[in-house]
């Protein structure tokens, strides 16, 4: 009797904390008034030491108070997928077109409006307006010049013994997936998964980001790797000077890729009005000459500038690939690039 | 602190039962740690084995890099920390205390703190090799791969065995090895038929501790570039949008955990025969100077890599950072975020471990056994898979917590119940039933006996397992970088998006922030004998 006096108290407390659990859950929920703090969540797949100095100006500008997500850009296309409607989060700002492409066929976007996407050269967007290229980076071969004679014809020549134990690259990188993406897209499995394994059994050096490889390629540590071609002039820009040299494999070659960073509207935004402002905010000129100036990238917005040193965004070899192409094939880009063991 | 080897002084009161209230409240505690089992069974269960997002012959590799890396560090840490114990307990070597307490100091470092300072050691711009060239000595390659991995989880994994070995050479009686010198067996023969045996659970157990945070290591092997069954997890996670594949690699590692565990039991062989307070202190071997030489230079050659080492090198860094002024190397916000994190789970996995301590301790059984070894289980987990079972969790069976500091706490709670388990039980072990008994016969309430009596008791226990948990919560990386919430960067964040990215300047002085916390726990944890 006394035990299952016990039971019944304890039941009776489990129930009293669930109900009071969920008045205060609905408090959060219901949406805030028009005189209550603005706010807004981003998930930046961008690195914070690149965002947080124009987040900053954003929330300086407008009094909205933006609550950022840094992780990896694949990582947040996961995860927003799992959450699906429940997401936190208003504004998604991918590093690479493969993930914002996957988030986008995952029916998690909500179309941008025109005078948004106008702003940007179509094909450096969704071909259906679901997010908006922001920046283009293009992917390149750096190198060092005293260690490296001869530079490879195209990105095949990479499995050849001549360059065993002297690349790095950055297999977990989004970057490197979204490549990885482009040359499943263009050239089928057998020939990428082909690829893929002659440059593991090369021995490559593995790393997780590209800012690593580029210092140690600069460095003399490593003798070349496959990174975005920013990194290398940032880090001339805050070293006054590189040795290592940027190469552009020819158009046509996987490895010659531009890739938009691009940024979404998350579908039933909590915040959607302050999401649209940031993304606006993202390609107003200011933002988009940081992006030139600051960060080395190409501003998508046109009339703004190009990357010293760099040939201009039009005159870059490249694919000619559809964006969302990528995106279908990001997942088993990913399983090929782990099937060859470059992980 | 591993599986409980001490035996209870006083036998339990075995035929009073326990009350319904103290096994709800021990369930509620023991709960979180389900979680994450659960759903790796439920999705292992129902992915199926093509699930992995790479070929199963793929898996075989995997798990044998994994192995071999694992194998590696349990031996070299093995070694290492039994011949630290060894020569700090057992020999006249000058200054014993001293070293003693430099290999012990090592404990604080986290293994990719440690990989982040071999990072920044070699290669052309590393700490070590701007040294080597100044003195027109050719500078350091990199220090990256498999060697770099074993070396980082084994210089900052051997404290463990050193810890836990050096408890046991302290305890051990000295009657029995004497008797066997006096029957004629040379010291060696002394050392391996008796000392060893004696010291096999402890060294066992500290190997098995040691076998398993290599298996789960994330952010060591991340940054030095090599491949382990972590890795793999985090590249299918990060690089595809389907969740099930990580998920069911998860589940995979899970199991080797636990295979891992169980091998443990079997190979732990006989009960340790100490005395609670040995009658005299052990025989001490007198080193001869070539031997004291040799002591001298290996216990240098530890002191140097696990502790010199990165010292060195993360105020090299620190320092240029603050000379050059290289932007923003402030960590303010991240150094109050990772301290309440960790006060937090350090109170709450403290308050939950009386229960089940209670309830294992003074009503063992069958019951309370399996919800012991479900903490422990949880415990074994690699956190990038607790840290996925909880992300999937929050997002399909409790969505308002997701995100949220109560969820990181919760996950915390699950992955280190036993830390503050172990603690609290040896305490209460130490006290025994019959204060309870006595202030029951005097007519008190259980509860009243056991705040006026247990309570003042076992405190020094709760505060050994709450340092204990601290210390674990605020290097812990993998679930943190999961399920923090949005903004609360913690230092292991910071230290991990920075490394990663290459900021070896901001890295480090996140990571001398993050030493220097540390170091309190650490003293409370030394100064009271880690059990």
């Amino acid at each position: 009797m006394k035990r299952s006096l016990a039971l019944t108290a304890a039941l009776a407390l489990m129930l009293v904390a669930c109900g009071t659990a969920t008045p205060a859950d609905e408090d959060t929920t219901t949406p805030i008034g028009e005189d209550a703090n603005r706010s807004l969540t981003l998930y930046s797949g961008r690195s914070e030491d690149l965002v947080a100095p124009l987040v900053e100006r954003f929330e300086s500008e407008t009094g909205i108070d933006v609550e950022v997500r840094y992780a990896g850009s694949g990582e947040l296309a996961t995860v927003l997928a799992q959450e699906g409607e429940s997401t936190p989060a208003d504004v998604f700002w991918s590093q690479d077109p493969a993930f914002a492409g996957a988030v986008a066929l995952a029916g998690l976007f909500e179309p941008l409006p025109a005078e948004i996407l106008d702003l940007v050269d179509a094909r450096y967007s969704d071909g259906e307006g679901r997010w908006v290229g922001v920046t283009a980076r293009n992917r390149v071969f750096v190198y060092n010049p005293t260690l490296v004679d001869a530079l490879p014809a195209d990105i095949w020549a990479l499995t050849d013994p001549e360059w065993k134990g002297r690349i790095g690259v950055a297999p977990t990188n989004g970057s490197f997936v979204a490549f990885v993406s482009a040359m499943l897209a263009t050239e089928g499995r057998e020939r990428t998964l082909a690829w893929l394994e002659g440059v593991a059994a090369n021995e490559p050096q593995i790393f997780d980001g590209n800012s690593p490889i580029v210092a140690a390629v600069d460095g003399g540590d490593v003798d070349a790797g496959l990174v975005n071609h920013y990194y290398l002039l940032r880090l001339a820009a805050e070293q006054n000077g590189a040795t290592a040299i940027n190469h552009s494999f020819e158009s046509g070659d996987p490895g010659a890729l531009v890739m938009p960073s691009g940024a979404g509207l998350i579908a039933g935004a909590d915040n959607r009005d302050e999401a649209l402002e940031f993304i606006g905010f993202l390609l107003a000129e200011e933002s988009q000459r940081y992006f030139l100036d600051e960060v080395f990238e190409y501003p998508l917005v046109d009339g703004i500038g190009t990357p010293e040193g760099q040939l201009p965004l039009t005159d870059l070899p490249t694919l000619d690939l559809d964006p969302t192409a990528l995106a279908e094939v990001v997942d088993d880009a990913t399983s090929l690039i782990a099937e060859a063991g470059l992980t | 602190m591993v599986a409980g080897t001490a035996q209870p002084a006083v036998r339990s009161a075995r035929g009073r039962r326990a009350s319904p209230v103290l096994w709800l409240l021990a369930g509620a505690a023991v709960l979180p740690s389900l979680i994450p089992i659960g759903l790796l069974v439920w999705t292992t269960i129902t992915a199926g084995a093509d699930a992995g997002g790479i070929p199963v012959s793929r898996l075989g590799e995997l798990a044998a890099s994994t192995a071999v890396l694992v194998v590696g560090v349990t031996v070299g840490a093995g070694v290492i920390g039994m011949g630290t114990a060894w020569i700090t307990t057992r020999t006249n070597l000058p200054r014993r205390k001293l070293w003693a307490t430099l290999v012990s100091v090592p404990l604080v470092i986290p293994s990719y703190v440690g990989a982040l300072s071999l990072l920044g050691a070699g290669g052309n711009q590393g700490a070590l090799s701007q040294v080597l060239t100044a003195i027109g000595l050719p500078a350091l390659p990199q220090i990256r791969g498999g060697w770099a991995a074993w070396a980082a989880l084994t210089l900052w994994n051997y404290p463990f065995v050193h810890l836990l070995v050096t408890s046991v050479l302290t305890r051990m009686d000295p009657a029995l090895e004497e008797a066997a010198r006096g029957l004629g067996a040379s010291r060696r023969r002394a050392f391996f038929t008796i000392v060893v045996p004696q010291a096999r659970p402890a060294l066992t157990s500290s190997m098995l501790l040691v076998a398993l945070y290599t298996l789960s290591d994330f952010g060591a092997v991340s940054l030095l570039g090599y491949e382990t069954f972590t890795r793999a997890i985090y590249t299918q996670f990060r690089g595809r949008i389907d969740i099930t594949p990580a998920l069911f690699l998860s589940g995979v590692l899970m199991v080797l955990a636990l295979v891992l565990v169980a091998a443990e039991r079997r190979g732990r062989g006989a009960k340790v025969l100490r005395t609670e307070r040995p009658a005299r202190s052990p025989r001490i071997v007198t080193l001869s100077l070539r031997q004291r030489i040799a002591a001298r230079v290996f216990m240098g050659t530890v002191v140097a890599g696990a502790l010199a080492l990165p010292a060195g090198v993360l105020a090299w860094w620190a320092a240029r950072g603050i000379t050059d002024n290289l932007g923003s190397i402030s960590v303010g916000a991240e150094t109050a975020n990772a301290v309440t994190a960790a006060a937090i789970a350090a109170i709450v996995t403290v308050v939950a471990a009386i229960p089940v301590g209670v309830l294992t301790v003074r009503h063992p059984g069958r019951a309370s056994g399996l919800l012991e070894s479900v903490t422990w289980s949880t415990y074994s987990l690699p956190h990038l898979a607790v840290g996925l079972g909880f992300l999937v969790f929050a997002l399909r069976v409790a969505p308002f917590a997701y995100q949220s500091l109560p969820l990181l706490v919760t996950a915390y709670l699950a992955m280190f119940l036993p830390q503050a388990l172990g603690a609290v039980q040896s305490a209460l072990r130490r006290v025994g039933s019959h204060l309870e008994e006595a202030s029951r016969s005097l007519g008190h309430r259980p509860w009243v006996g056991f705040r006026r009596v247990v309570l003042p008791v076992i405190a020094p226990g709760m505060l050994t397992g709450g340092a204990l948990v601290f210390l674990t919560t605020m290097k812990e990386l993998p679930a943190t970088l999961m399920l923090r919430p949005t903004g609360f960067e913690t230092l292991a964040v910071r230290i991990w998006s920075t490394a990663s990215e290459g900021l070896y300047t901001r890295a480090s002085v996140a990571s001398l922030v993050l030493l220097t916390i540390s170091a309190a726990p650490v003293y409370i944890l030394v100064t009271r004998d880690l059990e």
